[in-house]
């Protein structure tokens, strides 16, 4: 035939090596194949910036925005407002970045990249927690372009460098907790842009039916009983605590307790729905 | 030895569908093997079984001994896919997806680096190790999809639709892979819709439909068991058509059917010996004849004998169940 005339790519001295002469490999560890999965998230980064941008680019905008314009009249200064404003604006960007987790699984489901996966000789789980501790270190970074923002615009929080670890690790925790929850509705949504849908559909009132933005005192009785209730309150209160050096011991124990319950009900959920065939 | 791939029973349902309806596959080790069967025959759905990503129903799947159910990691160690859509990770560079599987094989980093860069050149990948497999076309996505389940050689390696989609010079690299990779004793397990693809590289076939498997063989006995060899003449002058057609019918007692070309002439041969005397007849009415050759049915002619229908090839947007 004509067609087998035509110059081939794959050809030559190289041809040969297609083949691995060397001994088989033992399967890695499920830490190691974790790891390796981690690894891809940190690279998925480095060339997809913008999954880190475009959720960190709200909070800057938020924070400039809100500082210079409604500082002086929601706090007296925007000096003021803007130590009251930023540690929930770290909680907003957080929260919702973790929808990205959901996303990414969604999106590894709808391509064959999954099913590359499932037939390697790897502890199953580790895509699963591979995504998860990649996408601790994505938060951790937006946590830190938010906070170095901030500090630049003038956040002095009183609780320190070490108050502001705290903040932001009680933070990532929640982040952790929540991040399973998107992951159970990737993996049961038919498209990725539908996990995004959904899930804002639940995180926009969370994030401004709160306290980040203004002191709930100010509002209408009722509506200071939705916020109370609101878990995304919580999470401020501990956090900006924190990072001013005030006693929020209740309300850390109470983000800490509905993480974990969280992560209780949502990571066997997702670890199931994973191994399921489809 | 044991058989590379070996199935009794299969059945694979989905709700009430079942997708594969009672298959028994005997694939021997280091055997290059079709799969052929229209969309929805129950290819992938075989392939996804026998790679441990669906359990089967009922019956026994087993790859190289190890039953896909009992020993699913087992099978896994010894077994590459390459699925049919893209299974790489579009938004990295092709050395870091060949990095990541060698990695998920047990590669220390800097062995899985030296594999990905070989075998990045191997498949003519070298200038685009860098570059985001987004922006690569169909062809180098097909190859780096294959490169990928080769990053330590598999024992049996799973290919469905490997050509699916890919233009003619592309596809032949990718034959030129397969054979190559069969040469060094990996068995192979192809699944394709395209006929001349299994007659090409696959030494046996089954010839899958509706989940069931309905001829299985050599492509020699499975054409053999369609029909006898079938001749195609080309006449000179078109007008002598209909004259050759009649001296043909007569000498050969075989139906001649014209083809598109107004002077081509073909016919179903049973007996090799009566070709000459036929084509003699003709010399001896005058009909110039240009050329002739008595070649197999093809495989087209082969499916159509088996299920009635033509085995036409939907359009590759359609999704296989």
């Amino acid at each position: 035939m004509s067609e087998d005339a035509l110059p081939s790519e794959v050809s030559g001295e190289a041809f040969r090596r297609i083949l691995f002469e060397a001994p088989r490999p033992s399967a890695p560890s499920a830490l190691s194949a974790t790891v390796t999965m981690a690894w891809r998230a940190l690279l998925k980064i480095k060339h997809v910036p913008f999954q880190l941008f475009d959720v960190t680019a709200f909070p800057i905008m938020f924070t400039v925005l809100f500082t210079f314009l409604f500082g002086g009249a929601l706090a007296g200064s925007t000096g003021a407002y803007l130590q009251y404003l930023l540690p929930g604006l770290i909680v907003q960007a957080i929260v919702f970045i973790t929808v990205y987790t959901g996303v990414g699984l969604a999106t590894d489901i709808n391509k064959g990249i999954f099913d590359r996966f499932r037939s390697l000789p790897i502890w199953q789980p580790a895509p699963v927690f591979g995504a998860v501790l990649g996408d601790m270190i994505r938060y951790s970074l937006a946590a830190s372009v938010v906070m170095t923002v901030g500090v630049v615009l003038g956040f002095r929080p009183q609780g320190g460098i070490l108050g502001m670890v705290f903040g932001v690790g009680l933070v990532l925790v929640f982040a952790f907790a929540v991040s399973w929850i998107w992951m159970v509705l990737g993996m049961k949504v038919k498209t990725p842009e539908s996990v995004m849908t959904t899930s804002f559909l639940f995180l926009f009132p969370l994030v401004f039916v709160s306290n980040i933005f203004v002191d709930p005192t100010t509002m209408p009785a009722w509506l200071q009983t939705v916020v109370a209730m609101n878990p995304v309150t919580h999470l401020v209160t501990a956090t900006r605590g924190l990072m001013h050096g005030q006693d929020v011991l209740a309300s850390v124990a109470w983000v800490l307790l509905a993480s974990a319950i969280i992560v209780a009900v949502f990571a066997p959920l997702a670890l199931r729905l994973y191994r399921k065939e489809r | 030895m044991t058989d590379a791939i070996e199935t009794s029973g299969l059945v694979k349902a989905f709700g009430r569908t079942r997708a594969v309806d009672g298959i028994d596959l005997r694939v021997r080790r280091g055997a290059v093997y079709g799969l052929l069967g229209p969309n929805g025959a129950g290819k992938t759905t075989t392939i996804r079984t026998l790679t441990t990503l669906l359990r089967p129903t009922e019956g026994i799947a087993k790859v190289l001994g190890l039953d896909v159910v009992h020993e699913p990691k087992a099978v896994r160690e010894k077994v590459g896919l390459t699925g049919q859509f893209a299974s790489t990770d579009e938004d990295l560079t092709g050395h870091e997806n060949l990095v990541l599987i060698g990695r998920l094989l047990g590669l220390p980093w800097r062995d899985g680096r030296e594999r990905a860069s070989e075998l990045l050149e191997a498949f003519g990948l070298a200038e685009a190790a860098k570059r985001q497999v987004r922006t690569y076309s169909g062809g180098m996505k097909r190859r780096l999809d294959i490169a990928a389940s080769l990053v330590v050689t598999p024992e049996v390696l799973f290919l469905d639709e490997p050509t699916s989609g890919l233009d003619p010079r592309s596809r032949n690299q990718v034959w030129d892979v397969i054979r190559a990779i069969a040469t060094r004793g990996t068995t192979v397990l192809l699944t394709t819709q395209y006929l001349e693809e299994a007659d090409r590289l696959a030494e046996r076939l089954a010839v899958i439909d509706q989940g069931r498997l309905i001829a299985e063989g050599t492509n020699r006995e499975l054409k053999a068991s369609v029909g006898a060899s079938r001749l195609h003449v080309r006449l000179r002058r078109p007008d002598q058509r209909v004259e050759a057609g009649t001296l043909l019918a007569r000498s050969l007692g075989a139906k001649v059917f014209h083809g598109a070309d107004a002077s081509v002439l073909s016919a179903n041969v049973r007996d090799e010996q009566g070709v000459a005397e036929a084509l003699s007849a003709l010399a001896r009415s005058g009909v110039h004849v240009e050329e002739f050759s008595l070649g197999s049915p093809t495989l087209d002619e082969v499916f159509l004998a088996l299920t009635g229908r033509p085995a036409e090839a939907t359009p590759p947007n359609e999704v296989n169940a």
